[in-house]
This record gives C-alpha cells, structure tokens and sequence, in this order.
C-alpha cells in the first residue's frame, strides 16, 4: 500500500465560509492594506517638505477619483482594523467567546466601520 | 509557508455516478470524495443518489446504506452512530462534524461529503490522523502528581470539578482541529484547537500538579499562539463545546504567572 503518495484532503477548497474566519482574514487584510496606505501618506508628507510644485502634485493626485478611492478604501480598512481589535482585545481578555456573542460582535463591528467610515468622511467634507 | 491550493497529486476529478433506484419517489444526491491507494488515480467525487424513504434520517446512516446496498467500497470509520465515538467525522456540507448526529434533512440540496479537512487520505473518507495524535501525546494527558497517592482517591470539591465541565466532554473527533484555518497552514508546529483543549482540561484540573510545566511546554510562538482567534473550531464543534475559549484561558494564564 502506498503510504508516500497520499493526497492532501480539501481544505480552502471546501469549507463553507464562516462568518468567524471571514472576519478573521478581513482583519488581516485589513492591516496590510493600512500599511500600504501609510505609504500614500509618506508621499504626501514628503511632497509636501519638497516643495510647493511637488505638494501641488501630490495634492491632485489624492484628489483625483483614483486618490478618493485609496483615501476611501484606507479609512474603511482602519476603522474595520480598529473596531475588530478592539473585538480582539476582549477575547485577549477572556470575554465574549460564546458562538452567539461572537456573532452578535461581528455584527457590531461591520456596523461601527460602516458609521464611522461615513462620519469620518461627512465631518471630512465639511471642513474641507 | 501557507499552501493555499492543491498538490497536483490531490486535485479532484468527476467520478462516476450511480442513480437512483428505479420507483423512487423521494431522492438525494450524495457528492462523496473517493480516493483509493491501489489505483495510482486522482481522487474524484462520485455521485450516488438515494431514496429517502428507505433510509435512515442521519447522513452516516446513508453512507451505510450506499456501502450495504450501492457501492461496498466506499471507505469510512463508524463506530457508535450516536455521537460518542468521534470515528465519523467528516466535512458534510462545507463544515466538519459527525455524519451520526447530522440530519438529512439540514442539508439543502446534494449532500457534499469530503474527509476532515488538509489530511493526507488513507482511502476515501478516512484521513490519517497521526500527526494530531502524536500532538496529543506532547501534551502528556493524564494526571500528573509528585505527591504520594493517598491511600483512596484524590478528593476534588464540586466547585474544582465543575471548571472540567465543557472540557471533558470532548470525544477527539477532530472535527474542530482540521476546521482551523491556522492548523491547515501550520499543522506541524501549532497544537490545533482540539489538543489545546486537552492541555487545558489538564491545566485546569485541581488535582494536577504540574501546572507550571504544562504551561512552560506550550509557552512557544507556534504551539499556543499560532491561535488567532478565528473561532472556526468553536463554531463547528459537534459537542457545542468552545475550544477557543480553552485557548484564551492558557493565554490568560500565560500573562497572569509572570504578574
């Protein structure tokens, strides 16, 4: 019998998403795409040391349709990063690991980055 | 490093399909991953559908009746068909649990059944699942004492037993083990849910005197904090145990001792 050729069983390939891992990995996506964002914001700082013509330049690229959409999609990943660690640093703490809590706190959190997302923005806009 | 698709050797083909008997009124499909040793071939999904009215209401009783009556050389372990054996988990459905205690009925369309999960496959639905016991055995699970034994049990007050409660119960399925994404891409190094909660249940035992070196021996990047609290474990357990919260309780204890 071989015992050396034996297939791997399905994995990813398989599994029914849960709500529990696909908030997981969103966490983690989430903090990659934070990262990469504070590399928009390096540029603009750095832009803004070298001079007025680079300042302008990097002022209308944030602007443009392309920069409101990274700015947008920066500040939705933040407050999902920031909403859901907080979720984790109450698990670190030994709370809200029944199913039905764990759920209900999902929820809370999606809810928290949508309002917070939005309010950042109108309170944004308005200042502008 | 994380392998997120197939070896070549594990890619799965169609398999063949076996219809249902002629006058049935009420059918079922069932999608059931095969894999023989013997034939150098890749696994496939072979289609068997059934008549519902001449079968039991459990999805193993289904495989049963498929190995009794349609095809005798689907492969799977069984045991005690109630749900205290953990021989017959499997993924049904997209999640793991165990074929005895899953209903028929809960399952929306074809019933999609694969082996737990990110295991190399002895045949069929059974995967080898030596690695996960020899994590087990890591862990030491028994008592461990250096005081004499007392000349009659070792007393333990109703309040020190009942911290065991939603701990011994676990039957070792693995259904929780092969359902943690974190597993499946560091299986090697990291315990899993389900040995964690063995550690704990050992940890948390007032009779056990070797707390401290139990905790020394999973305080490691990999061993206990390869844990990310997904939950996975604790959404798919067939006991409705919580394995996640056993984990967050070794990590309270890791914080606590160094004070």
């Amino acid at each position: 019998m071989s015992t050396q050729n034996r297939p791997l069983s399905p994995h990813l390939q398989v599994y029914r998403p849960q709500w529990t891992s696909a908030l997981s990995i969103f966490h983690r996506g989430t903090g990659i795409v934070l990262a990469l964002g504070t590399l928009l914001l390096v540029y603009w700082l750095a832009a803004a040391a070298a001079g007025p013509e680079a300042f302008a330049g990097a002022q209308s690229f944030v602007g443009s349709p392309i920069g409101v959409i990274l700015l947008f999609g920066w500040s939705a990943a933040l407050f999902y990063h920031l909403c859901n660690g907080i979720r984790h640093l109450v698990w670190d703490a030994g709370y809200g690991f029944e199913l039905s809590v764990a759920y209900r706190s999902a929820l809370a959190v999606l809810i928290a980055t949508a309002v917070l997302t939005v309010l950042a923005w109108i309170v944004g806009i308005a200042l502008l | 490093m994380a392998e997120f698709a197939l070896p070549a050797n594990s890619k799965i083909g169609t398999g063949k399909t076996w219809p249902a008997p002629s006058g049935a009124k009420k059918t079922k499909t069932f999608k059931v991953y095969r894999w023989n040793p013997d034939d150098g071939q890749n696994p496939r999904v072979d289609s068997y559908s059934i008549d519902l009215d001449d079968c039991g209401p459990m999805v193993l009783d289904a495989l049963i009746k498929i190995k009794n009556e349609v095809d005798p050389t689907l492969t799977f372990r069984r045991s005690c068909r109630e749900g205290v054996c953990g021989s017959c988990a499997m993924n049904i459905d997209g999640v793991n649990t165990l074929a005895c205690t899953m209903n028929l009925h809960d399952v929306d369309g074809d019933v999609k059944i694969y082996p737990l999960p990110h295991q190399p496959v002895i045949k069929d639905l059974v995967p080898d699942l030596s690695g996960a016991y020899a994590q087990l055995q890591t862990i030491e699970p028994w008592l461990k004492t250096t005081t004499a034994a007392p000349e009659r049990e070792r007393p333990q007050s109703p309040e020190e037993r009942a911290k065991l409660d939603g701990l011994w119960e676990c039957i070792l399925c693995f259904s929780c083990q092969t359902s943690c994404p974190s597993y499946w891409w560091n299986g090697d190094r990291y315990l899993g849910p389900a040995i964690l909660l063995q550690a704990y249940r050992w940890i948390a035992d007032s009779r056990d005197e070797f707390t401290g070196e139990r905790l020394d021996q999973l305080e490691d990047p990999f061993r206990l904090y390869r844990c990310h609290t997904i939950m996975n474990c604790t959404r798919t357990c067939p006991k409705n145990l919580n394995p996640a919260k056993a984990i967050a309780e070794i990590k309270k204890l890791m914080v606590e001792r160094k004070g």
